[in-house]
């Protein structure tokens, strides 16, 4: 296997020597069109471009091969799953030595090789700005995909009304004690109510942080105090799962109990908490763009009035920057929808339907961590579950990415 | 100027309501700096016993009859290799622990004795036996370390006062290992271990070193892969799409992978890469490949307000000197922006380092107990391990997680304090 990924790599760098010398022997050293080392970067952008070719066409074969077709003989089939890498190496040898014996043979002494190797590097420069859609056409693909299959199981009536989460299926058919029950609302209940505690947290902490910093603070403390919030937003969340779980949580149970209350060990509240705290940043940063973005010529205006500072900010500032905080809060509320780790350390696994945030509740990250988690046959509903529980939190965040991201725009145009 | 006593009133008002408003938001900045350092606060305290370890001193008798070797035959270099690889030493080690406590007669409390030492005991002797430190027949000194109750309750997190039955470590235990204290056979010393053994089911024995390389790996294939399609997507965008409303799709897709949950990306990874594609489970390369979908807009993102920051100046002195658009682009403002493409994907890396959730989805959350050797092998990274370790019930597990965030930490604080650095220094030309 390294023989011939070596064996590629050689190829790659002798065509670049060879064409280099043979334009060199073409005397095409005086026109800018076609010096000898465009020739050389011609061939070797091709052979690269082949080989990578090559393998992508190897690896979907093997998709193929890989469901046994009948019309291959089950020997032939054996013997190229038992090395993939190989033959799949091996094809892409093929394709890089077919371009580079095309390369050569189609270039000629006088050839503006320059142009055509811009109009590949161009093309292929393109290529890499259509992986972002490709990602995206990936994601949809594959969650509508998993979750159609889903529902050709369980109906969507039966997982949008209804009261009762539980993903047990029946292991064996025989057995008769669990249907499994698959439906969301307890699931959105659960993940509402943390992320509402995370903003309750987050927007006044994340937008007084802002306004003091903006408005308030000397560009040394400004320069002092802003890396703390850059640090709350470069601190893994598995980091804020472990402190959720090992910190706050005994500790609401030990306050709990010392007042008489009984605090769930995995309560809404130690996880919506930490989360408020993972989330501050953003509150902040965009609340702290947004109300720098307010001309200065409204403060100064309401400041000559005769108002206060604090009554320039409350009056007129935050009104003026509301659309970008409001854009800053949505984005934040995103992402508190979507965070994982804290929420699995820290907010249990059970569906309870109550938005009592002293008890145990469980979100949909939670959910598709849980379902798909340890050992999965691909045709149970319970894993499929998870990909129709993927279509939910990727909608919704979607919709609110996109609200809060053309807030801001439109406002941001506002003022420009 | 005079004023009246209801507008002096007034004015005093005011003036309380600025200092509240004000100290509002020194409160929301000293809670969010409270949060920060009783977070860094609690991680060490409990994390940084883990980096130590008790072992004790123990003399075991590598006896003939004990190791099934006969002294009189001869045997072949592999034939003796084997024999001394599978010689019983878990009987040698509690061989040793009866001869340190002759008075040890109960059953019972043998059991306890063989219990106190840890089973890197037996791996340490093996290695000095094969690498020939340790001849067969002779008796042979070994500092080797203790098991995980013992070493738990040497750093003191198990109270001795409570009732026996409550805690795993028993009376007579407390006993013994006080009698090797006082015999100077007990010391505690830095595990460097902790750095390069894999996982294990045995909190003394579970290192991180299979998670460090594996989060290496990570972010290898994370970097090969997101750096050069992030920089050549920036390129395209930023110098030679046209203005159209395919350029502007592709913009809008690029902001809102940007903004997509990571568990997202996890599920995208283990229906595409896993079950469609059919590549290895819990492999850091298809780990590195879904963190790369993760970080592309980032690099992306940050790449094109390095390229767009060059100034024209350098574009318009290329182009009027006979470059092409494409050489102008990669010989004159790739160059300059490059700082600042760096800056944006080390960012990138230092969030795909501490990225959890989407390597949960394809597998790298299973326990592996051996150190990757490549990228196709299973693996663990840092933060699964750190996740794994804070579920296991033994307290040494959860000071092993706790150390674990400190080493991730570090490794953030490297590569954020290098990405402000070269911020630094490209702002500063």
């Amino acid at each position: 296997m390294f023989v011939l990924a070596g064996i590629i790599v050689a190829l790659a760098v002798a065509s670049y020597f060879l064409a280099f010398r043979r334009a060199g022997h073409w005397g095409e050293t005086q026109g800018l069109k076609h010096l000898p080392r465009f020739h050389g970067n011609f061939v070797v952008t091709w052979v690269l471009l082949a080989s990578l070719i090559g393998w992508a066409v190897a690896t979907a074969s093997f998709i193929w091969v890989r469901k046994k077709p009948e019309s291959l003989d089950p020997a032939l089939i054996d013997m190229l799953l038992a090395d993939q890498p190989f033959y799949s190496l091996a094809l892409s040898l093929i394709f890089a030595s077919f371009a580079f014996l095309t390369v050569w043979f189609s270039t000629k002494a006088g050839t503006a090789v320059r142009r055509w190797l811009e109009t590949t590097q161009r093309r292929v420069m393109l290529v890499a700005a259509m992986v972002a859609v490709l990602t995206t056409v990936g994601i949809i693909a594959s969650l509508v995909f998993e979750a159609y299959r889903f529902f050709e199981l369980i109906p969507i009536q039966d997982f949008l009304f209804c009261t009762q989460w539980s993903p047990q299926t029946a292991i064996r058919s025989d057995q008769v004690a669990a249907a499994g029950s698959f439906c969301v609302a307890p699931l959105l209940v659960g993940t509402l109510l943390i992320s509402f505690i995370a903003l309750l947290v987050a927007v006044p902490l994340g937008l007084y942080s802002a306004i003091y910093l903006s408005e308030y603070a000397s560009p040394r403390i400004r320069t002092w105090t802003k890396p703390l919030l850059e640090i709350l937003a470069g601190i893994p969340t598995v980091v804020y799962g472990v402190f959720a779980a090992l910190i706050v949580a005994p500790y609401l149970r030990d306050s709990g109990a010392y007042f008489g209350v009984s605090v769930s060990s995995e309560s809404a509240l130690a996880a919506g908490l930490v989360m408020g705290v993972m989330i501050i940043p953003f509150v902040s940063s965009l609340s702290d763009d947004a109300i720098q973005a307010v001309p200065l010529s409204l403060r100064e205006g309401s400041l000559g009035l005769g108002s206060t500072k604090s009554e320039t900010i409350k009056r007129v500032v935050i009104p003026a920057a509301l659309p970008g905080i409001v854009g800053g809060v949505l984005l934040a509320a995103s992402r508190a929808i979507g965070e994982t780790m804290i929420v699995v350390m820290a907010a249990g696994l059970t569906a309870n339907m109550t938005v009592n945030p002293l008890e145990a509740v469980t979100t949909f990250t939670v959910q598709i961590v849980v379902l798909l988690v340890g050992d999965q046959e691909f045709d149970s509903a319970k894993t499929l579950a998870a990909f129709a529980l993927g279509i939910f939190l990727f909608i919704v965040t979607l919709v609110l990415n996109y609200f809060a991201l053309k807030i801001v725009r439109e406002f941001k145009e506002q003022y420009e | 100027m005079t004023l009246s006593q209801e507008a002096l009133k007034r004015r005093a008002k005011r003036r309380t309501a600025e200092t509240r408003f004000r100290s509002y938001g020194i409160i929301a900045l000293g809670i969010a700096g409270a949060m920060l350092l009783t977070l860094f606060f609690t991680v060490f305290t409990t994390g940084i016993s883990a980096f130590w370890r008790h072992e004790a001193l123990i003399e075991f008798q590598l006896t003939e009859k004990r190791m099934k070797i006969d002294p009189t035959a001869s045997y072949s270099d592999a034939d003796y290799e084997k024999l001394a690889r599978s010689a019983p030493y878990n009987l040698i080690v509690k061989d040793a622990m009866y001869a340190l406590f002759p008075d040890v007669k109960k059953r019972k409390h043998k059991k306890h004795l063989g219990k106190m030492i840890s089973y890197g005991a037996e791996i340490a002797l093996r290695n000095a036996v094969l690498k020939g430190k340790a001849h067969v027949g002779d008796n042979f000194k070994l500092w080797v370390p203790v098991s995980d109750d013992l070493d738990t309750f040497l750093k003191g997190y198990i109270d001795a006062s409570l009732p026996e039955k409550k805690r795993r470590v028993k009376d007579n235990e407390i006993e013994w290992v006080h009698k090797l204290q006082d015999n100077k056979l007990i010391r505690s010393s830095f595990d460097w271990g902790f750095f390069t053994r894999a996982d294990s089911r045995e909190p003394e024995m579970a290192g991180m070193g299979g998670a460090i390389k594996g989060s290496f790996y990570l972010l290898l294939v994370t970097f090969l892969l997101s750096v050069p399609i992030g920089v050549m997507a920036a390129i395209y965008l930023e110098e030679f799409a046209r203005q159209n409303k395919f350029t502007d799709f592709i913009e809008i897709n690029i902001n809102n992978l940007a903004a997509v949950p990571s568990i997202i990306f996890g599920l995208l990874g283990l229906a595409m890469f896993l079950n469609f594609l059919g590549f290895p489970r819990s492999a850091p390369l298809v780990g590195g490949m879904v963190l790369s979908l993760m970080t592309l807009p980032t690099v992306i993102i940050a790449s094109r307000n390095a390229i767009a920051a060059v100034p024209p100046t350098l574009r318009e002195a290329a182009i009027g000197l006979g470059a092409s658009p494409m050489q102008t682009v990669l010989h004159h403002v790739l160059p300059v922006a490059l700082p600042g493409i760096l800056t944006g994907t080390i960012l990138g890396l230092a969030r795909a380092l501490g990225e959890t959730a989407p390597l949960i989805m394809i597998g790298m959350v299973a326990f592996i107990a051996s150190v990757p050797d490549s990228i196709v092998d299973p693996s663990s990274a840092l933060p699964v391990q750190i996740f794994l370790w804070v579920d296991s019930p033994e307290r040494a597990f959860v000071a092993k997680s706790n150390a674990a965030i400190m080493v991730m930490l570090g490794f953030l604080l490297v590569m954020n304090g290098t990405a402000a650095y070269l911020r630094h220094r490209a702002e500063e030309r």
